[in-house]
């Protein structure tokens, strides 16, 4: 008995579900006009939140709006107390940024967020990057912990075997860059020799003159 | 579009109905057995409108999502209708009357050649027969109810044309890059052909830092040479027994080939000689290949797998460039087509499977929906497209990305059946499978095979009845150097023996003295990842495989191989003969999201000694 009614109710849902496609269908093509979104909008929408950080100068950003748009970028995830491999990964960047000169600040622009935003205050983070020197156009990020998380999740920052991943000493020391309108993107261990760096980043410069109006036609 | 965002709303509704209907049929007590005998199974073991009853939300492909995105949230492409589309064999690529300018030693760099190395083995062995191939943008339908793709291929084709030699007869291949300088959302437009095994100089073979830029091209030199041919079978044009028969190229831009080669530059390319014939009237008699017609008057038919993550709300397929561990698609493309249908007809087929990743690994079995109990058993006839000592029957096969395998499947038993190529290796995320070999039915159901075609002559042997091929090569000799390649992750990077790759491929690992034999010691210590490791140009065979000598049946492992699948906590040996060139080749890891993210050395053949280096 209960699996006949079961069936009866089955039956039906197949029915209902058939009959929902055709409706849907008609209700769509009304639609068909709505602007199709560009590549570079949904992967602004899937992987740059546009939220909210502070820089160690203390300025408040978006982080897609402020930090990401129209941009060639390079960004990485340390903390100030970091033992391990973050004092070597800043003082490497800072030779990355000597050897870019003036497009850091221009067209380039770097990231370093903070993987403990709690203790790495603006301020916190404004003595670090003054240890070492750091100069414009290079941004130390704080801001909100679930932000910051998100971020971290979102640009793949992560590790999947959670031990690992909680332990923020042995955190993932990749360098990540690319060319925002251009949606182009790769990365390479933050480790590398400057120079290297340097060439990889090339990859995602501008199109050579002649190949495309820079932006692209987006 | 708009469409099917609608679809996708819906798709969610049906998702919690789902949950409800299944958790009805689970209080009825009702088993598989009975659900097909009441109709409410369809004959490929889903639940009928299967986005409407399925408790896991299953997609069409019959396939539970997981871990596309960096983010871990496993985005979802929109509903398909799976098996609504015929199956499609490649284009038999055709040669080229003239090159014009006329192909030279050196690089034709004011003609816009991208090549900076002059060809070594031109003179030796002189091209005969001429292509001429071009990567651009092309607009393709992989799914009736997808918008068309902007994707990448080779002559706009994806997957590119199938390239069909023989042993002796020397190619050149010239390369033109015509790819826009918008990438539609991913994919670098500087590319580098890899060809997948082939024997070829290391400036012919597409190495990682040899690219070139739209408006360039490459001219690449495939002598078709048997490994040998300067060295160890100088007298008789190389070893017969290092011939190989299924090859693949594809794009191996540096910091860009995930991207690139899931984009669709990717193309397979055979190579016949006289016992492997292509004519199952003559040599080992296996399933003809006939004139390469792209038709059912074929019986050798290349296949190659690939996976596709669609989005969700326009349609159009997308990569996660923010995933360090290897994306997933939800969707299961064969030569470049969501779930096709296939036709056969009641006799030998040789199929030649290729895994083209991204990051997805497979293990395929013939399902009969109908009879799900029913082990269906085949003959493997190689390992990455070389052919074993003999075929060996199996009921399945299982493939890292890169790695292939040739299998002859006897369809004249199935007359009227309808069989499909289901994925039962169970894969979560881009780290690799699990392990868990899930139960008929329940896999990915990626190719439908209905055997419905009319009685036809089959001159081919019974596999069964073959007990040799070419056999295989002596892996006795003494090795010159042993050394050790530890596959491994530290400080969230990729990394063998602790290092990442030079990004300028200047940097040489080992150097290897040309024409001798050494042993490679080839570990996967990265805990939760598994690493199809890739060395180009020469083939190697397994010594031990976990300290065991490689299996012989069930999972075979005992070919010649140009991948090492390195499961979790996996060791290997392997026997390497390099010989015949010189010059820089790349050893990486072919989840080519690891790849691109420097899972990969250059190591080179030297004329003299090489180094001494057992860890490099």
């Amino acid at each position: 008995m209960r699996i006949r009614k079961t069936l009866a109710v089955l039956l039906g849902v197949v029915v209902l579900v058939t009959c929902g496609i055709v409706f849907e269908n008609s209700a769509a093509s009304q639609e068909e006009t709505k602007r199709v979104k560009t590549p570079r909008e949904r992967l602004a929408e899937r992987s740059f939140p546009n939220v909210t950080l502070t820089t160690h100068e203390g300025r408040k950003v978006k982080f897609y709006d402020d930090l990401l748009k129209d941009k060639i970028v390079l960004i990485n995830f340390m903390y100030v107390k970091c033992e391990g491999t973050c004092p070597g990964t800043t003082a490497n960047l800072v030779k990355v940024q000597k050897l870019l000169g003036n497009r850091i600040g221009k067209d380039i622009f770097m990231y370093s967020i903070t993987l403990k935003p709690e203790e790495d205050t603006p301020k916190v983070l404004n003595a670090y990057a003054k240890a070492y020197k750091v100069g414009p156009g290079w941004q130390f990020l704080t801001g909100d912990p679930k932000d910051i998380e998100l971020l971290r999740q979102k640009l793949g920052f992560i590790d999947r075997d959670p031990v690992r991943d909680a332990n923020k000493s042995n955190h993932i020391t990749m360098l990540r860059w690319g060319n925002e309108p251009n949606t182009l993107w790769a990365g390479c261990p933050a480790s590398l020799a400057p120079n290297k760096i340097v060439k990889e980043i090339s990859l995602v410069d501008w199109p050579a003159a002649g190949e495309v109006k820079r932006g692209g036609d987006r | 579009m708009a469409n099917i965002s609608k679809i996708n709303k819906r798709a969610e509704k049906e998702k919690q109905q789902a949950a409800k209907n299944r958790r009805e049929i689970v209080a009825a007590g009702l088993n598989r057995r009975e659900l097909l005998r009441m109709g409410l199974l369809t004959s490929a073991g889903m639940l009928v409108s299967m986005n409407g009853l399925s408790v896991k939300a299953r997609n069409s492909a019959g396939h539970l999502l997981g871990g596309g995105s960096g983010s871990g949230s496993g985005p979802s492409s929109p509903p398909t209708t799976p098996f609504v589309q015929p199956f499609t064999r490649m284009t038999v690529k055709q040669p080229a009357a003239v090159l014009n300018p006329t192909p030279t030693v050196i690089p034709n760099t004011i003609a816009g050649e991208g090549r900076t190395i002059s060809h070594q083995a031109f003179n030796q062995f002189t091209p005969t027969r001429f292509y001429e191939v071009e990567q651009r943008l092309a607009n393709i339908i992989t799914h009736p109810q997808l918008p068309a793709q902007p994707l990448w291929g080779f002559d706009g084709l994806v997957p590119g044309p199938l390239y069909v030699e023989r042993y002796g007869r020397p190619v050149l291949v010239r390369n033109h890059n015509n790819l826009p300088a918008n990438n539609g959302g991913f994919g670098k437009n500087f590319v580098t052909t890899h060809l997948h095994n082939g024997h070829t100089p290391s400036e012919s073979d597409g190495n990682p830092c040899d690219f070139f830029r739209p408006g360039q091209f490459y001219d690449q030199h495939y002598p078709n040479v048997l490994a040998g041919v300067n060295s160890t079978h100088q007298d008789v044009g190389g070893d017969v027994q290092e011939s190989m028969s299924t090859l693949w190229y594809h794009d191996h831009m540096h910091d860009f080939t995930s991207q690139n080669v899931y984009k669709g530059l990717a193309g397979m390319y055979l190579l016949f000689n006289d016992h492997d014939t292509g004519d199952e009237t003559t040599g080992f008699h296996l399933p003809s290949f006939g004139d390469g017609a792209a038709d059912d008057s074929n019986f050798d038919v290349p296949m190659l797998f690939s996976d596709h993550l669609y989005d969700s709300e326009t349609g159009i397929v997308t990569f996660d460039t923010f995933n360090f561990d290897g994306v997933l698609g939800d969707r299961f493309l064969v030569n470049g087509k969501v779930q096709p249908v296939m036709h056969v007809h009641p006799r030998r087929y040789r199929f030649r499977w290729l895994d083209a990743g991204p990051s997805r690994f497979y293990q395929f079995f013939l399902t009969d929906a109908a009879s799900l109990n029913q082990r269906i058993k085949f003959h493997q006839i190689s390992t990455d497209g070389n052919l074993l000592d003999h075929p060996v029957e199996v009921e399945s096969v299982r493939i890292g990305v890169a790695e292939r395998a040739d299998v002859v499947i006897d369809f004249s038993k199935y007359a009227g059946k309808t069989l499909y190529i289901e994925n039962r290796l169970e894969q979560q995320d881009g780290r690799g499978p699990t392990g868990n070999v899930l139960a008929a039915g329940q896999g990915n159901l990626i190719l439908k095979i209905v055997v419905d075609l009319p009685v036809i002559a089959d001159n081919s042997v019974d596999p069964a009845t073959i007990t040799r091929f070419y056999g295989l090569p002596d892996k006795t000799a003494a090795p010159r150097i042993t050394r050790t390649f530890n596959f491994d992750r530290s400080n969230g990077l990729w990394t063998i023996n602790g290092r990442s790759m030079d990004p300028e491929c200047q940097e040489v690992r080992a150097r290897i003295s040309k024409n001798s034999v050494e042993h490679w010691v080839v570990t996967n210590s990265s805990g939760g990842w598994q690493h199809p490791a890739h060395i180009h140009f020469e083939e190697f065979q397994f010594l031990s495989v976990n300290g065991a000598p490689p299996a012989s049946s069930g999972l075979v492992l005992n070919g010649r191989k140009d991948v090492i699948r390195l499961e979790h906590n996996m060791q290997t040996k392997a026997f390497f003969r390099f010989r015949d060139f010189v010059g820089r080749y790349p050893f990486h890891c072919h989840n080519v999201v690891h790849e691109d993210h420097a899972m990969m050395l250059i190591w080179e053949i030297v004329d003299g000694s090489g180094d001494n280096i057992t860890n490099p």
